[in-house]
């Protein structure tokens, strides 16, 4: 079946029911979109299918055949996606792993809502866990991008 | 000014023993490193240094860690150590993981590891030393080329300057690299720091926001396979039989091969592997844990609370200073065992050649991952090359004296005979084993007519960790492990009651147990921190003011408790329906106090803000230390709100994040963090922002519903 990935065509011999995380990892060996649970619990598989943040691990391959496929490695050509420079800035990550998924829970949130609430920041970030606790500086640097993008500051 | 030792002669014999593995990593451009390594190894040339960084002719200075990146920031920490003393240019540096050898054994424990709070302070010295002795050689080159003495040359950012003279480090690493290492190098007075103490950024952030950063999970090579594994349901269980048909015939599936405890699936991804092990057919042997429950362990320790056990501390005479009392408080504490639950599930990729044994994994212990594999492949530990790529959380579970997921990589390749990836699922890493040890405590407290303790009597219950390692001749004495009561029997209000007894108990219960981030203080906080507040409340006294009065010969503990009560602003108005809470504890030599500002709503308990005060000597990094604050706070809280697992009939009934609930954002407080200046020297960060928490809730929690709960998690009556 033939995937459009982060803008570029790829054909995968997958079987239907296998979770997109996996082609992703495994055969198109895109390895920044990460293995948490397997079960949509923690969020580290996030991806954007047609600008929406989905659980990769529990998406069947088959459901994103024609459909825009957006992975950390295709956020931004250079890594200075809004959402990137401020959790550079707030030195949000510890050990990295988790953040994949939150950068890109992180980035679907604010291209919808581009000044979220705290509530607005619990409702969209809660299903991406984070065990070394960087959650109040992802509430920060997501803030920070909406603070940036209505100061028109760089 | 402080001169520094040079390497020792036993360094220097260890470094010979490197040069000849032919492991070096030589000081100086990659060419020259090649060069040096194809000669016999150069008795009396000090290498030691130089296994710690390389200087690039490109003007890079890469350090090379002895310990392992796993979020705690020791990837910025050791390199602004060199960085200090090099005079080198930040935005030059790059940094690497150590290959495992004997080199870079811990300063303190001999081997290749990283826990117990320990890589800043104990690699204080010799990153400092790397980076004076690398910076005199390449002053003693500069002064060679201009022509000057070394005493006349300055380094400032990567540059010798002489005069008006300027070489770049990079200009002279190849000559640096032939001169002999001075015998002594002085180190720079602390006033004339510049990067040791200021607040700096990670140097792991960019790969890590944008995908590239490597973690075991994302080792890949052209002809590797994946497995998964099958391992018994129940602890100490074995493969009776099995079947391997049925995965055998999923799309993917290589090889179905048996290992020690289990059976392996190996495929061509991880997602046939799992089908495969999931279609597999087995008959168990579930061995003697096969009744194991948690509820009837917990009934087991409670009888044992009541009876004496080994003698952690000891004081006067406990017994009749508590027929004496005034009155007693006598109370029963418990915390259930808990899974580290890293968010990168274990895993372990190996290939086996002739020869050699390569790894590739996230671990804390090389030494022993690279023994074990030794063992099963029948090589020379030093033929075992172990890649350690980024941790996906270590929390301790990627230190274990086994080598579990070491051992279990290696078995799954040499039994498929091929390149392998073994992952856990997250089922398989929670269920695995390797847990925080439950425990339970009964203490008895005597109080005198003023209020305050005249006599404490504590009994301890819970398996110990290291009894049964290569630990336990180094931290288990006449029966007592160090570790199940640290935080009891070395309290600091302990030291102040003339009669007090602490007695521990350890059965032995078949699950296997593991350090888990702030290990013994991770329960003995908890108990300690809310017996005083009982104790206050009992005597009728402010709980800031009771430790006060009991903290008076303790200034290191009442400066962490002074200054996070006053940040918090503490007996000031809240929001109806919030209290606070306070705890301080010391742990890894370093010393925390905590207030947490708590709610209750609709029996909900909700944490909104901690004021954190940290005192750990010589603040390296500030700002990861604040780091550290805020990932101890959430990494506790989730102990203290959510997290525990179950047995029965011998198997863990949790499995995954839906029944082992962890913090989630929008549980996190607003974390403060404010360090007390010190110029101690340097104690741990990443565990000590731990144990403070779950107290300083608790504490809050009584204070505002009346109710004191005394098992973690809390759990309000309804």
């Amino acid at each position: 079946m033939k995937l459009t990935i982060n803008g570029a065509d790829h054909q995968v011999d997958a079987p239907p029911d296998m979770p997109l995380l996996w082609v992703l990892r495994d055969m198109v060996r895109l390895t920044g979109t990460k293995f948490g649970c397997g079960v949509a619990q923690c969020g580290a598989c996030t991806v954007h299918i047609d600008g929406a943040p989905r659980r990769s691990c529990v998406t069947p391959v088959s459901a994103a055949v024609g459909k825009a496929i957006t992975t950390i490695e295709g956020l931004s050509p250079d890594g200075r996606h809004a959402v990137q420079r401020a959790w550079a800035e707030l030195d949000v990550v510890q050990c990295g792993y988790c953040q994949s998924g939150q950068i890109m829970s992180a980035a679907s949130l604010l291209a919808a809502n581009p000044d979220p609430t705290d509530a607005d920041i619990d409702a969209a970030m809660t299903g991406n866990i984070c065990r070394c606790g960087t959650y109040q500086r992802i509430r920060a640097a997501v803030h920070r991008v909406a603070a940036l993008a209505k100061g028109g500051v760089s | 000014m402080n001169a520094a030792t040079p390497p020792s002669r036993r360094e220097f014999l260890k470094t010979g023993a490197l040069v000849s593995s032919g492991l070096v990593i030589a000081f100086v451009v990659p060419g020259a490193a090649r060069f040096a390594m194809a000669q016999a190894p150069r008795v009396g040339r000090p290498f030691a240094p130089n296994a710690f960084l390389r200087v690039g002719s490109d003007d890079s200075v890469t350090v090379l860690l002895a310990h392992s990146e796993m979020g705690q920031g020791i990837w910025t920490a050791l390199p602004m150590l060199i960085a200090e003393e090099l005079d080198a240019d930040w935005s030059r540096i790059k940094v690497e993981h150590a290959e495992a050898a004997p080199v870079y054994a811990h300063t303190v424990f001999g081997m290749q590891m990283t826990g117990g709070s320990t890589s800043t302070w104990s690699e204080f010295d010799r990153y400092r030393q790397a980076g004076a002795t690398a910076r005199a050689l390449l002053v003693e080159a500069a002064a060679r080329r201009f022509g000057v003495k070394p005493a006349d040359c300055r380094t400032e950012n990567g540059v010798v300057i002489a005069g008006t003279r300027r070489a770049r480090y990079g200009e002279l690493a190849e000559a640096a690299s032939s001169l002999r290492a001075p015998t002594t190098v002085t180190l720079k007075d602390p006033k004339d720091w510049k990067i040791i103490g200021k607040p700096t950024k990670r140097l792991d952030t960019p790969e890590k926001i944008t995908g590239r950063a490597e973690f075991g999970m994302d080792v890949h090579f052209p002809g590797l396979l994946t497995a998964v594994v099958a391992r018994a349901p129940v602890f100490g269980g074995t493969v009776k039989s099995f079947d391997a048909r049925q995965a055998m015939a999923v799309p993917g599936v290589r090889k179905v091969v048996r290992v020690p405890n289990g059976v392996a699936v190996v495929a061509d991804h991880f997602w046939a592997a799992k089908l495969g092990r999931d279609a597999l057919q087995i008959s168990w042997d579930l061995g003697p844990n096969a009744s194991l429950d948690s509820t009837a362990l917990r009934e087991e320790f409670r009888r044992l609370a009541g009876t004496e056990g080994a003698i952690a501390a000891q004081a006067g005479n406990v017994g009749d200073a508590l027929g004496k009392a005034d009155r007693t408080v006598e109370a029963e504490y418990a915390v259930p065992y808990l899974a580290h639950a890293t968010m990168e599930p274990l895993n372990c990729t190996v290939r086996i050649g002739p020869g050699k044994c390569e790894i590739w994994t996230g671990t804390q212990f090389q030494t022993f991952d690279q023994h074990v594999a030794a063992q099963i492949t029948g090589l020379k530990p030093e033929q075992v090359k172990i890649h350690t790529t980024f941790l996906g959380g270590g929390f301790g579970r990627r230190a274990n004296p086994t080598a579990d997921f070491v051992s279990l990589g290696v078995h799954v390749a040499k039994a498929a005979n091929a390149p392998v990836k073994t992952v856990w699922t997250r089922e398989d890493d929670m269920r695995g084993g390797y847990y925080r040890p439950a425990y339970l405590h009964r203490a008895r407290i005597g109080l005198g007519s003023d209020g305050l303790p005249v006599a404490w009597r504590h009994v301890v219950v819970g398996q110990s960790i290291l009894v049964g390692t290569p630990f336990e001749p180094f931290a288990v004495k006449n029966g007592i492990d160090a570790a199940s009561v640290e935080g009891v029997a070395d309290s600091p209000y302990l030291k102040e009651i003339a009669n007090h007894r602490v007695d521990l108990h350890s059965p032995k219960t078949g699950i296997p147990v593991l350090w888990w981030r702030s290990v013994g203080h991770s329960h003995t906080a908890f108990v300690m921190e809310s017996l005083i507040d009982e104790l206050a409340q009992a005597a009728g006294k402010d709980p800031v003011e009771y430790r006060r009065a009991l903290l008076k010969n303790h200034p290191r503990h009442l400066g962490v408790l002074n200054l996070a009560v006053e940040k918090a602003g503490w007996g000031r108005r809240l929001p109806k329906g919030w209290t606070r809470g306070v705890a301080v504890h010391e742990s890894f030599g370093s010393f925390v106090a905590q207030v947490a500002e708590v709610s209750v709503e609709n029996g909900r308990i909700g944490v909104q803000r901690v004021v954190c005060a940290i005192d750990c000597g010589i603040a390296v990094n500030p700002e990861m230390i604040a780091a550290q604050m805020e990932s101890g706070v959430a990494f506790g809280l989730s102990a203290a709100l959510h997290s525990a697992l179950h047995l029965k009939d011998g198997r863990v009934q949790e499995s995954n994040f839906h029944d082992y609930p962890v913090l989630r954002l929008n549980e996190m407080p607003r974390v403060e963090t404010h360090i007390v200046p010190s110029s101690e020297k340097p104690g741990g960060v990443g565990e000590v922002g731990v144990p403070p928490i779950a107290p300083a809730v608790a504490n809050a929690v009584a204070r505002l519903t009346g109710q004191r709960l005394r098992e973690l998690p809390l759990r309000l009556n309804a």
